[in-house]
C-alpha cells in the first residue's frame, strides 16, 4: 500500500511468530475476477426451465386480510402459479425467533408469507410465478386483496398501553425486558460528585447492500433433492432451516453461496420471501428465482437499530468515572427474526455500554417492543455503535460538565493493560486491553494539539469544526455460549479441508465465507505460511454446504480469528502427513524435515530433500514402493471452536473525528477521520484497512445521512436511495488506520476479529465532534439523536423549531 | 402493461446484435438477459447506485435508465467489451493492488467512470492532483464495502501513469481480449 497509514505499532510483545505470507498484502484472486465483470452473483445465474417470482407485499403496516382473489393474475400471460400465505403454510413448518438464554423472550410464530393478517408495509403476501419477472410483476397487479386496516404500532415509548395488540398473549407489545447491574435503574450512585444524564435516539437504518437479495431454488422431484443459489453468509445454516422446516433429509439440501455483493448482517437470517422460493421450488418441480428490487429491499431487508435510552453517568470532581447507567427501548418491528432472534442488538448495548472504562457501578435495562415496521436483524457492528455513542455522549457530557478536556478524562478511566484480565460490570471478558496504546496512536496520529490550536483560531473566524474521540470495546469471534444454550442451530466452529494435489499444489476448503472482505486469500495465507507453501500454490473455495467443512459462514467477525485458526490446524496436520510419508520415502526421522517453498529440506540446513510433487507422486501412483502398512493421508479436515466458556474474542479501538459544521446550512462536512484498532496479529493489511475504511463510512452513513422514516400508520417515507442518503465519495474524509496489535489471544494465529470495528465508533466520533463543533463553541444545544440532519443541527442550534 | 416488441440493431462491444426487445427492457437488463452479459450490475433500478454503468457511444451511461430501444443505432460497451484496453487494464491491475474493491459488485461501473475521467483528463491536460476531483468524479457509483479512499487511491495512481506518460493513448486501441 501506497498509504502512509499503515503503521504497525505494538502493543506489547507479541508471543505469536508467523512467517510465509502472513502479514502482507497479498492481491486477492477473486478481485482479479471481479474486476474483468466475472464475478458470479446470484442473478448471473441461468438454469434452464427457471421460473421468475415477484411478491406482492402489504401497502398497509397492519390489517387484517379478509379475501384474495387471484383468478384474473392467474390467466394472465406467462403465469405458471399464484399461491397465498395459506396455501404456503402447508407447505412448511412455522419458526420463530426465540433465544434460552432469554427464556422470558416471547417470539410468535412466523410463516413465509402473511396468513390472516399483516404486521407491517411490505410485508409478503402473494407469490406469483412466471416465466419472466416481468410477466409475474404485471400479473401481481392483478390479484386483489380485500384488507381490513388496522391501527399500527409505530412508537415504542413504554408506559401508556398500546391501543392495539399485535400478538395473541403479548397483551403490552413488549418482547422481552432484561436488566443487569449492580443497582437498579434509576438509583443513586454513591461515591459520586455529579450525575449528568441525557437521552439517546437511533433512527433506523438498513445495510444497503450494492446487490440486492437473492436466491435461486432448483428441487429436483426424482432425486428429492434441492439446490439453493443464495446471496447469504451462513450456507450451512441455511441448509438446516431449509431441511427442518421443508421436510427434506438434510444431505439432500445443497446451499451454495457464490459471489455475494455486500451482506454486513443483513444476509445472515432467514427471510421469509427466500424461504417462500425454496417451497415454490418444490410444488413446482422446477428452479425459481428471486432478486429483491430495491424499493422491496428497502421494506423487506432486516433494519437496524431503533433505540431510545436515557443514560446516566456519575462522575467525582476530578473527573473519575464511578458510574454508568442505560435504559435502552428497542423497536424491533413484527418479530423476532429467525433464526438468531432479535436479542442481539439489545444484548450488546447492555453488555459493552461503559465498558471502555473502569467503572464498576453500572446498571442497565433494555426493554424490546414488537412495532409494525420492518424486522430489525442484525447488521455490522450490532449494537456496538449504539452502546459507543451512548457511552461517550455520556463521557463528553460530563467532561463538559466537569470543565475537563475530554481527551484527559478519558485517558484518566480507561481499562488499562494492567487491570486485565477484567470482566467488566457488563459481563465481558478482557484478557488485555489495550485502549491507551491505541488512545495514543490516534492522537499522535491528528496532532491533536495542532487541531485543537487549528480550531480554535477558524472559530474566531466564524467557522466552527469539532473534534470528536471516541473509544470502543468490541466482540469479535463468538464463542459456542452464546448460541449454543440459546437453542439456535447455529455452529459457532469453522473448518478446513485441506488436499494435497497430485502435481504438488494445494486446494482448501474453508467453511467461512467470503463476501468481499478477502477472507479466502487471509485464509490462504495462513495455509501457505504454515504449510511451508507459495500462494499461488494454494487454491480456495467457500460458499457451498454440500463441499466444505461444516462451519459458521461469516458472522461476529470469525473469518480469519476462528477459520484462520482451523487453517492453521488443518495446515500443521497435513504437512505433518507430508512429512512422515517423505520420511520412509527418503529413510530419514521425519522430525529432522521441515517444508519450504514447496519442497521438502532438512530442517538443520534447509539442503532440499525432495519436491511436494514427488511426495504426492508417489503417495498417489506408487504406492507399491512404499513398506507395507504405510498409507498416505494427503488430505486432512480439521475444526476449531473457541475456547469454552469464553463467549467472544474482546479487543478495542479508538476512533477521532474533525468535521466542520455549517452553521447556516446544518451540513456537516467530514474533514478527517482516525482510528486505531486491536486485531492482534494482522494477517493482510490492505484488507483489514479497507474493511475498517468501509466500516467508517457505513457508521458515518448512519451518524450523518441515513435514516428510515415511517410515518404514524407504519408508512415508509424513505424507501428508495433517493430518499434514503447513502455515504458518496465526494462526502467521505481520508480515513487514517493505525493497526496496535495487542495480546491476550489463546489461539495460535493471534488474530483477532477486525469487521466491526469500523462501525463500532465511528457514529460516536462523529456525533462528538459534532457537538464540539456546536455545544463547545456555545452555540447551541447537545444532539444525541442520529442521523445529525441538517434539520436537527439547525433545531441544536435555535434556528428551526423541533425535538432534537 | 404493453409488450410490445421493436427490433432493434446496435453494435455491442464490436459486434452487430440484431434483437426484438419489449418496449419497456431497460438497457442494462437487455445486456445482462438477453446477451448474458453480466459484467454491468443492477443495483438499484431508480439511477441513483451507478452499478449499472455502460458506455454508448463513448459515454458512460446509467443502464437502467436508458431502454434497449433508445440505444438502437448505437455503440454500446460493457467492461466485458473493454478487455484489452490499456488503460482499463492498469485500472483493473491497479484496482487490484489497491484491493480498491471488496465484494465487487460496483467495480465494473466504476472502473468504467474511471476509465471515463481519466480519458477525459488526459485529453484535455487539465489535471492537477487533487483527489477531491476524483472523489467527485465516482461520487455516481455506491460503493458499499471500501470506504472509497483504496478507489480514490488507485484511479489517481493510473491518472498519474498517464500524465507521466502522454503517449499512451488511453482510448483507440484494439480490444483483443474482448469476449464478444
Amino acid at each position: 500500500m501506497t498509504d502512509a497509514a499503515s503503521d504497525h505499532l505494538p502493543h506489547t510483545d507479541s508471543p505469536h511468530t508467523v512467517s510465509g505470507p502472513i502479514g502482507h498484502n497479498e492481491p486477492r484472486a477473486r478481485a482479479r475476477r471481479t474486476v474483468a465483470g466475472k464475478g458470479r452473483y446470484v442473478d448471473d445465474i441461468v438454469l434452464p426451465r427457471m421460473l421468475h417470482v415477484a411478491f406482492l407485499r402489504s401497502p398497509h403496516a397492519h390489517a387484517a386480510i379478509l379475501s384474495i382473489d387471484a383468478a384474473e393474475a392467474r390467466e394472465a400471460p406467462g403465469i405458471v402459479a399464484v399461491v397465498t400465505g395459506k396455501d404456503m403454510a402447508t407447505q412448511c413448518t412455522p419458526y420463530a425467533g426465540s433465544h434460552q438464554l432469554f427464556k422470558r423472550l416471547k417470539a410468535p410464530d412466523q410463516y413465509p408469507l402473511a396468513v390472516d393478517r399483516v404486521l407491517w408495509q411490505g410485508e409478503p403476501v402473494v407469490a406469483v410465478v412466471a416465466t419472466s419477472r416481468a410477466l409475474a410483476e404485471d400479473a401481481a397487479e392483478l390479484v386483489d386483496v380485500d384488507y381490513d386496516i388496522l391501527p399500527a404500532v409505530t412508537s415504542f415509548e413504554r408506559g401508556t398501553p398500546p391501543a392495539v395488540q399485535l400478538h395473541d398473549d403479548i397483551p403490552d407489545n413488549i418482547a422481552l425486558v432484561e436488566q443487569l447491574g449492580t443497582a437498579t435503574v434509576g438509583e443513586d450512585f454513591p461515591g459520586a460528585d455529579q450525575v449528568f444524564e441525557a437521552q439517546f435516539r437511533f433512527g433506523r437504518i438498513t445495510g444497503t447492500t450494492l446487490e440486492p437479495r437473492g436466491i435461486i431454488a432448483d428441487y429436483e422431484p426424482r432425486e428429492g433433492a434441492l439446490t439453493v443459489h443464495c446471496s447469504h453468509q451462513c450456507p450451512h445454516q441455511q441448509q438446516d432451516i431449509f431441511a427442518r422446516h421443508l421436510g427434506l433429509p438434510e444431505h439432500k439440501v445443497r446451499v451454495l453461496c457464490p459471489d455475494v455483493g455486500g451482506a454486513f448482517g443483513l444476509k445472515q437470517q432467514l427471510y421469509g420471501d427466500e424461504f417462500a422460493v425454496c417451497a415454490l421450488s418444490i410444488m413446482l418441480g422446477r428452479p425459481v428465482k428471486f432478486i429483491a428490487d430495491r424499493l422491496e429491499s428497502m421494506v423487506s431487508d432486516n433494519h437496524a437499530r431503533d433505540h431510545a435510552a436515557t443514560a446516566r453517568i456519575a462522575v467525582k470532581s476530578d473527573g473519575t468515572i464511578v458510574g454508568m447507567e442505560v435504559d435502552d427501548i428497542f423497536g424491533i418491528g413484527p418479530y423476532s427474526q429467525y433464526p438468531r432472534s432479535s436479542v442481539g442488538e439489545g444484548n450488546h448495548v447492555l453488555r459493552i455500554t461503559g465498558a471502555p472504562y473502569r467503572l464498576d457501578d453500572y446498571r442497565a435495562r433494555l426493554t424490546m417492543v414488537y412495532q409494525n415496521k420492518s424486522m430489525i436483524g442484525h447488521y455490522r457492528s450490532v449494537g456496538h455503535p449504539v452502546a459507543c455513542a451512548i457511552t461517550e455522549g455520556l463521557v463528553d457530557l460530563a467532561a463538559d460538565g466537569l470543565g475537563l478536556d475530554p481527551a484527559d478524562i478519558r485517558r484518566r478511566n480507561f481499562v488499562r493493560s494492567s487491570d486485565c484480565p477484567r470482566v467488566s460490570p457488563g459481563g465481558i471478558d478482557m484478557p488485555d486491553m489495550s485502549l491507551e496504546t491505541c488512545f495514543d496512536a490516534v492522537v499522535a496520529a491528528m496532532d491533536l494539539p495542532a487541531l485543537r490550536a487549528e480550531q480554535a483560531e477558524m472559530r474566531k473566524k466564524g467557522v466552527y469544526r469539532g473534534i470528536g474521540i471516541a473509544a470502543f470495546v468490541e466482540l469479535t469471534a463468538s464463542g459456542p455460549e452464546y448460541y449454543g444454550p440459546g437453542g439456535n442451530r447455529i455452529t459457532s466452529q469453522e473448518g478446513c479441508h485441506l488436499k494435497l494435489e497430485p502435481s504438488g499444489v494445494v486446494r482448501c476448503w474453508i467453511s467461512v465465507t467470503d463476501q468481499g472482505q478477502g477472507t479466502d486469500t487471509g485464509i490462504g495465507q495462513v495455509v501457505a505460511s504454515h504449510l511451508g507453501v507459495a500462494m499461488a500454490d494454494v487454491r480456495v473455495f467457500s460458499g457451498d454446504s454440500e463441499t466444505t467443512p461444516y462451519g459458521g459462514g461469516a458472522w461476529a467477525s470469525r473469518g480469519i480469528a476462528i477459520g484462520g485458526e482451523a487453517a492453521l490446524r488443518a495446515a500443521t496436520a497435513l504437512k505433518a502427513n507430508i512429512l512422515e510419508l517423505a520420511a520412509v520415502v527418503l529413510q530419514a526421522d521425519a522430525g529432522t524435515l521441515d517444508i519450504v517453498g514447496g519442497r521438502v529440506v532438512d530442517r538443520d540446513t534447509g539442503t532440499e530433500r525432495m519436491p511436494l510433487s514427488d511426495v504426492a507422486r508417489i503417495g498417489y501412483f506408487r504406492q507399491d514402493t512404499l513398506p507395507p502398512g504405510v498409507q498416505p493421508e494427503l488430505s486432512v479436515v480439521r475444526h476449531y471452536v473457541t475456547p469454552r466458556g469464553r463467549k467472544f474474542m474482546a479487543t478495542n479501538g479508538v476512533h477521532a473525528a474533525h468535521v466542520e459544521v455549517d452553521t447556516q446550512t446544518g451540513i456537516v462536512r467530514c474533514l478527517g477521520h482516525w482510528v486505531a484498532h486491536d486485531a492482534g496479529v494482522v494477517v493482510n493489511p490492505s484488507l483489514v484497512e479497507e474493511q475498517i475504511r468501509g466500516g467508517v463510512v457505513q457508521g458515518i452513513g448512519s451518524a450523518l445521512f441515513e435514516e428510515l422514516r415511517y410515518d404514524d400508520d407504519g408508512q415508509m417515507l424513505s424507501g428508495s436511495l433517493a430518499d434514503y442518503l447513502v455515504p458518496m465519495a465526494s462526502e467521505m474524509p481520508e480515513i487514517t488506520v493505525l493497526h496496535v496489535e495487542g495480546t491476550g489471544v489463546e489461539e495460535e494465529l493471534g488474530a483477532k476479529g477486525v469487521g466491526e470495528a469500523g462501525v463500532a465508533g465511528s457514529p460516536a466520533a462523529i456525533m462528538n465532534a459534532v457537538n464540539d463543533a456546536i455545544a463547545g463553541a456555545g452555540l447551541g444545544q447537545r444532539i444525541h439523536t442520529l442521523p445529525l440532519s441538517p434539520e436537527r443541527i439547525l433545531g441544536a442550534l435555535g434556528k428551526v423549531p423541533g425535538e432534537l | 402493461m404493453s409488450d410490445r416488441s421493436y427490433s432493434v440493431s446496435m453494435t455491442v462491444n464490436g459486434e452487430v446484435v440484431n434483437a426484438n426487445v419489449s418496449a419497456r427492457t431497460n438497457l442494462v437488463d437487455f445486456l445482462r438477459q438477453d446477451l448474458e452479459l453480466t459484467g454491468s450490475h443492477v443495483g438499484c433500478e431508480h439511477g441513483v447506485c451507478g452499478a449499472c454503468t455502460v458506455r454508448v457511444d463513448g459515454r458512460i451511461m446509467r443502464g437502467c435508465l436508458l431502454l434497449a430501444v433508445q440505444a438502437d443505432g448505437q455503440s454500446v460497451e460493457t467492461i466485458e467489451g473493454m478487455a484489452g484496453d490499456p488503460l482499463m487494464t492498469s485500472l483493473q491491475d491497479v484496482f487490484v493492488e489497491e484491493n480498491a474493491l471488496q465484494c465487487g459488485f460496483c467495480t465494473p461501473a466504476m472502473l468504467l467512470t474511471a476509465h471515463e475521467f481519466i480519458s477525459r483528463v488526459v485529453e484535455t491536460g487539465a489535471y492537477r492532483p487533487d483527489r477531491d476531483a476524483i472523489r467527485d468524479t465516482i461520487s455516481g457509483n455506491y460503493c458499499r464495502c471500501t470506504g472509497y479512499q483504496s478507489i480514490v487511491q488507485a484511479v489517481e495512481r493510473v491518472l498519474i501513469q498517464y500524465e507521466t506518460a502522454p503517449t499512451k493513448a488511453p482510448n483507440g486501441a484494439p480490444n483483443p481480449g474482448s469476449d464478444r
